[in-house]
Formats: C-alpha cells, structure tokens, sequence
C-alpha cells in the first residue's frame, strides 16, 4: 500500500501523439508514485496502449515530457535525435514492459529469453545471473519449464515467462499492456497472481487492461481515459464507485 | 600460369582451421554466430583471393619474362576432332592434327609450348585478356574474324562437305538441300553458306558431335561442315558417308591479339614456311589422311609421301572397333578418375561461391531493409541488376572484363566471385522476405528490454530469420552447384565441361550423361542431408510442441 510521501517516479506531462490526421493523445499527463499500481481503463481505442508505449518510447511522443526517475525526456514536435535515443536507451533501464501477446523470443528457451537481454545489454554472463533468472523463473512458477521453448507453454506461462525476462533487467517500473486481454480467465488468474505479488514487494506497476475486477481489486489509482484525454484518476474505491464523469459512468455501465 | 591455379585456393579454403570454425562449434549456438563465422569465413576467402591476386600479379610478370621462351597457344580439345582432342584410347593424352602441327613447331621455333584448354567462346577473350599468345582451333580466315585478331598465314586448307544418312535423301548439292532441315556449327563459313539458301532449314550446333548426332537420328537430312569434321565424324559413322563435291573454300589461320604480337606472329609465319618446305606439314597432315588437293595447290608441294595414315586409323579403330559392354564398361571406370577431379572443382567453386553470397546477402538484406536510404537504394539496384542480367555474362566480364580495368583474377577467384555475387542477390531477396516476416513484435520486446535496434536485429530477429529461409537457401545451393557449369567459359573444367569433351570423344551421351548426373547428384545429397539436419535442429523447438 502507498503513502502519500512515497515519491514520485514517474510522470508524464501533456503527451501528445497523432498518427496522420488521428489524434491519438491530446494532451494526457499522468503521475506514479514509488510502489503503486496504477490501471489505465477506457473503451477500445481511447489511445491507452499509445500512451502506455510512450512512456517507454516505443512510441515516441509527438510533444511532451516524460521523467523517469531522473531521466527527462521532452518532445516539442522537432526531429527524434541521437540524444534523445541515449535517454530513452537511459530511461529503458529502470522500465520493463509485458504485451498482450507475450512476444518471447520462439528461437530461445524460457531460461534464454530471461538471460538474452541482460546478456546483451548488461553484459552479464555469471552463474550468479543464471541463478538470478533462475529464481525469477520459480517466483512466476516456471521453475519447472526453463529448458523448454515458448510454443511448448500455455499462454499463462508464457506471460508469466514474459514477466519474468522484463524483470531480469531489474526495473523499477513495470508496464503492462492488456497482460491476460489473449488469456481465458482462470489462466489469467495466474498472470494476476504475479503482479500481485510483485505490488507487495512494492514494485511500480502501470496496467492496460480490460479486467475490470482486477483494476478495482488491485489497484492503487484508476485512470479513465477517453478520446485522449484522461477523464478521471481515483482510487478504485472511488473511480468504480463513485465516478464523477458522465463519460465514466457510462462506460463503467457497459462493461460491469 | 594463370589458368591452373585453383590448387592455392583449395588449400587454403579447406584448411582444417576453417573447417573447424564453421562446424564443429557447439552446432551453431545461434544461427547469428553461424551468420557471423560465414562472414570470417568470406573475409577469408576474399583474403585467399587477394593472396591469389597478388600472387597472380607477381606470376603475371614472371610469365612476362618467361614468354620469352614459352608461348602458351590455347584451343577447345573437347569434341574437336580431328584438331586437338582428347585420344579416345587414353582420355589423359591430347592428340590431334593441329596438336601434332603445334608439336613441331616448337621444335622448330626452338621454344617450348604450353597449351591452355579453354572453352570455344572463351578462346578469343582469352586471347584478348593475356592468358595465352595464340590460338589454333580450326578458325576460318574470314574478314570478319581478321577485324578483331590477327592471323598467321594459312596452314591448312579444306572446303566445306556435304554428309548425309546412307539410308536418307542423298542431298549432294547445295540445291538439293532446298526444303531440309541442315545441321552445321554456328558462326561458320559453312552456316554462312547454308544461309543464302532461304529454303534450307538451318540448324546451328556448338559441338560438331552434337551436328552428326542429330543427323544419324533423323532430325536433320545433312550436315555441311569443313573437310576434316566431315571425314572424322561423318565418314567414320557406319550411317553415314560423305556425298557430292567440295564446297568453297576454307583456311585455317593461328589466331593472334589483334596487333600486339607481330614479332611472334613473324616467327610463327617463318617456322611455318620452314614447315611447308620441309615437309613437316605434309607428313603430319598425311598421318591424318587430311593432305588435300587443296593442300597441294597451297603449298605447290605435289610430292607423294610413303606415309599411311596411321593416326587416322587408330582414330577409327577405337571408335568403331570397341563397342561391347566389357569395353565401355572399362572405360567409364576409366573416366572415374577425370570426374572425380571435376566434381572436385565443381564442389569447391560452389562451396565457396555459397559461402560469399550467404555472407554479402546477408548484408544486402540488412542494408536494404535498416539501412539508410542511399545505401538501402544502392542494395536495391544491386539486387535487381544482378539478378536481371545473366550469370554467363557477369562471368565473363569480371574474367575477360576487369583485366581492362586492371582487375586480373584468377580463373577460379573470377568463378567463385561471380557466382557468389550473382547467388548473393538471390539470398538478399530470401533474407529481405525472411527479415520481414519475423513479426515486429520481437522487435518491441527486444527494444522494450532495452536492447538496441543492431542488437535486436542480431539477437532476435536475424536468428528467427534464418531458419525461416533455410529450405530455400539448400535449393539455391543445389541450384548454384549446376549453375557452376558456367565456369567452364573461364577455362576450369568442371563437371559439365568434363562431360562435354567424353561424350563427344566417344559419341557416349547417354552412359556418360548418367555417370555425370550421378556425380552432381552424389554432391548435392550431402547438403540436402545437412540442410534437413540442420533445419530440424535449429527449426522444430519452436515450430513443433515437445
């Protein structure tokens, strides 16, 4: 659970984003505390996946700002430059990031895609890294299935193998982008599980999702995004129960 | 000597060293790091190469000194008889006409002679290129020829004979040839001949055995070739016989580069009056049974020499007289050893021509599809030039071509270079398609683990790619082995070369024909095997459930 003082570390200050003539984002600025987890929900297309990828720059911003734990980015609408990849590159260090389709690497087994990226990017070959990735294969209950290829496992595992790779950087930060949206519910569970637990070992998470009852039941703060913008930002408590936007309460009646 | 020069290459190309680096570590951890020691291995290779060159150079201006004495005269010995041609009785040993012609004249020159085997089409670049100062081959003094080289006077004359089917119309004139279908050799006097007859149809072979062939199974009713063709593939075939008078007339010159060889052009001219006076000419034409009236009226030497034509007979003897199963039989086993050398060349042309296009298509693919936009352009017209334009014209211009540029290649370093370049632009496309269809979401993990885009190509994406595009690359690896047959313009004997001159030696298509598709077939099994092999090792973890 969060503290109020628990600081900052992560904001996002007016993202804008357009593809062609669509507005995608106009103008969504978020803030996270150290430890929470923030859900991001809103009807398919509101440009919550968009703003979630520009956070890590997989998406890069048309204008705005995003910090990361000390590392700034800002965009005002001029050219990507090579400074600006060395800060991403920067800001990807303390930020790990789970798609909707897993996305492991199929050539590899679970053990090497959790090695592969410390491997190449940290340069990390030691039995104590192999151990470290080891150990994160059994928090996410994979233990049993390292030395096996990715086509072999069910979805759950696979996502579960995926958090497990983006947690081998040792972020501080994770993104989650629509995690269990491919998954039937009880496999689901499995995924949620992890992330729970991670909450309680106090890691930074920011979800994409559809899983209204995890966002409520999980969450430290909602987001409501529409059209763009963010609608509103809460407590779940508050968001689901009391929501204050007309748009809001809409939705929340479709979907519940 | 520049045409014999593979052996440096083998050596060092199938250095244990290599060999190890490409197969024996753990099998190819990644396909990357396979990727990555094909592309040593080509920088090896290119290395060899530039060794080649550079020792090539240096043999280049030995040779210089060296022509002083040698003179190195190049001809086509495969199906060339009665010219220069491989003695059916002994594969190993070249006889013939202007074989024996030539023999005495060195001992006549004083000098000794080297002889360069060269393919038909190659003989004049060759020529032109420096690898040989003289040709003979049975070339017409036509004024067409004498605008691109220069000729000796003649040493021998014929006329065109006319050779039909014992069994068939016996077309004797040139009229009578009006309404059938007429074989001859293209680009000769004799196609020329034929030409002006708007109602013969004209069939032009490359190989005189091919011409004959033809007419003996009745696709064409005559064949209308010089003299000597005429007696040794028509009047020796118990099919077919010699009809009608001579027609025309026919020279035959030694060919030179076109003004750049008069002091050796007058010493040839001089041993060759010295011959006719002599009687050298005489006897070994005699020898051939190929001294003509013509030949008396050229030389004004009407003398009647007591010499049988022994070469002819035991031309004909070994031709006609050995026919059972015992004696073909000895001789395919005969063959083994020819085309097991040839299916050796043939083997390392292609392994290292594969080698170098895996490796610089590798590269083509990547530059074209990450690259930036003038290079990616630049790859895209390399791509399409190449594989626009035929591999039998990219070879004999980086053969023939780059010398006048200043680029002289071995003839081995010139095959495997045009092969592989003109494969590479195949295995880009194949890379392009394979790179693509690696999903980009492999991509996004790769750079949301904060790799970079070079290390998620090399880590995540090359590796998926490459497996995809393994099965089409073993078809392209098949494809190139047969395609090395092209290097045969470039005077390496390979495979199809070798079966060209036995089949034509011994009017053997079919049994040499199989003995050689067994060969190619023997050699790209193996990778057929290790391509499958490969493909289940690197392919089925991900593509198939445990």
């Amino acid at each position: 659970m969060v503290c109020v003082e628990d600081p900052v570390v992560l904001h996002a200050e007016q993202i804008h984003k357009s593809f062609g003539e669509d507005e995608i984002l106009a103008g969504v600025s978020i803030e996270v505390r150290k430890g929470e987890l923030v859900s991001i929900i809103g009807p398919s297309g509101c440009g919550k996946s968009t703003f979630l990828r520009c956070l890590n720059f997989l998406e890069r911003p048309d204008r705005g700002r995003v910090s990361v734990l000390g590392v700034s980015i800002t965009r005002d609408g001029g050219p990507w430059r090579r400074a600006d990849e060395h800060a991403a590159h920067r800001l990807r260090t303390h930020v790990g990031m789970v798609f909707q389709s897993f996305n492991l690497f199929p050539h590899l087994t679970v053990l090497d895609n959790v090695l592969l990226a410390p491997r190449v990017v940290k340069r990390e070959r030691t039995a104590a890294m192999r151990d470290e990735a080891m150990a994160l294969l059994e928090k996410v209950g994979l233990g049993q299935v390292a030395g096996r290829y990715p086509v072999s496992l069910s979805g759950g595992q696979q996502q579960r193998a995926a958090i497990a790779r983006a947690l081998a950087m040792r972020p501080e930060i994770m993104l989650y982008d629509e995690p269990t949206s491919a998954l039937d519910p009880i496999v689901a569970e499995e995924v949620l599980g992890v992330m729970r637990t991670l909450d309680d070992e106090g890691m930074t998470q920011i979800v994409v999702t559809h899983d209204m009852r995890f966002a409520r039941l999980a969450s430290d703060i909602v987001i409501y995004m529409d059209a763009g913008h963010v609608v509103e930002a809460a407590p779940p408590e508050e968001l689901f129960v009391n929501p204050q936007d007309e748009r809001t309460r809409r939705f929340l009646r479709t979907v519940l | 000597m520049p045409v014999c020069e593979p052996d440096g290459a083998r050596g060092m190309i199938f250095d244990p060293r290599y060999g190890h680096a490409v197969f024996s570590a753990p099998v190819l951890a990644t396909a990357w790091g396979a990727a990555l020691r094909m592309v040593g291995l080509v920088l090896m290779v290119w290395f060899v190469a530039a060794g080649l060159l550079s020792g090539g150079r240096a043999m280049a201006a030995q040779d210089k000194a060296a022509a002083q004495q040698t003179v190195r005269w190049a001809a086509d010995s495969s199906a060339d008889v009665p010219y220069t041609f491989h003695d059916p009785a002994k594969p190993e040993r070249l006889t013939g006409f202007e074989y024996d012609l030539m023999q005495e004249m060195q001992r006549h020159m004083g000098v000794p002679f080297q002889f360069v085997q060269n393919d038909w089409d190659g003989l004049i670049p060759g020529l032109q290129r420096g690898l040989y100062e003289m040709v003979i081959c049975g070339i017409e003094m036509t004024a067409e020829h004498a605008d691109s080289i220069d000729f000796s006077d003649p040493y021998y004359v014929t006329s065109e004979r006319l050779t039909v089917r014992r069994k068939g119309p016996q077309l004797t004139t040139l009229a009578s040839l009006s309404g059938h279908a007429v074989g001859t050799l293209k680009d000769t006097q004799a196609a020329q001949i034929l030409g002006r007859n708007p109602n013969v149809e004209l069939r032009t072979y490359e190989e005189e055995s091919d011409a004959f062939m033809d007419l003996v199974n009745g696709r064409t009713d005559a064949v209308l070739l010089d003299g000597p063709i005429a007696k040794y593939y028509g009047d020796t075939n118990p099919a077919l016989h010699v009809v009608g008078e001579p027609i025309g007339r026919v020279e035959y010159g030694i060919a030179f580069e076109k003004g750049q060889n008069e002091a050796l052009r007058g010493r040839v001219n001089a041993a060759l009056a010295a011959m006719r006076t002599d009687g050298t000419l005489h006897r070994v034409l005699a020898r051939w049974d190929l001294w003509t009236p013509e030949m008396v009226q050229l030389t004004g030497d009407d003398s009647v020499l007591d010499i049988p034509p022994t070469a002819f007979y035991s031309y004909v003897a070994e031709i006609q007289g050995k026919t059972g199963w015992r004696v073909k039989l000895e001789r395919y086993v005969g063959f083994i050893p020819q085309l097991v050398r040839a299916a050796w060349l043939t083997l390392l042309v292609s392994l290292s021509a594969m080698v170098l296009a895996v490796a610089l298509g590798l590269v083509l693919a990547l530059v074209r599809l990450y690259g930036p936009a003038p290079l990616a352009w630049l790859a895209a017209c390399y791509v399409e030039i190449v594989r626009g334009t035929p591999l039998l014209i990219q070879v004999l211009l980086i053969f023939y071509g780059l010398p006048q540029c200043g680029v002289s290649l071995t003839p081995f370093v010139a095959g495997v270079i045009s092969l592989g370049m003109n494969y590479a632009a195949y295995e880009a496309e194949n890379y392009r398609a394979g790179l693509q269809s690696v999903a980009f979401g492999q991509t996004e993990a790769a750079m949301a683990l904060n790799m970079t885009h070079v290390q998620a190509l090399r880590y995540v994406v090359v590796p998926q790619a490459f497996r995809l595009v393994m099965p089409v690359m073993t078809n392209d690896f098949i494809s190139l082995l047969k395609d090395s047959s092209l290097v045969s313009v470039i005077t390496l004997t390979e495979l199809t070369q070798t079966y060209i001159r036995l089949s034509s030696t011994y009017f053997d298509y079919f049994g040499t024909g199989l003995m050689v598709g067994l060969a190619y077939l023997l050699l790209g099994l193996p990778f057929v095997r290790l391509a499958k092999l490969a493909e289940r090792r690197l392919a089925s973890p991900h593509t198939r459930r445990r």
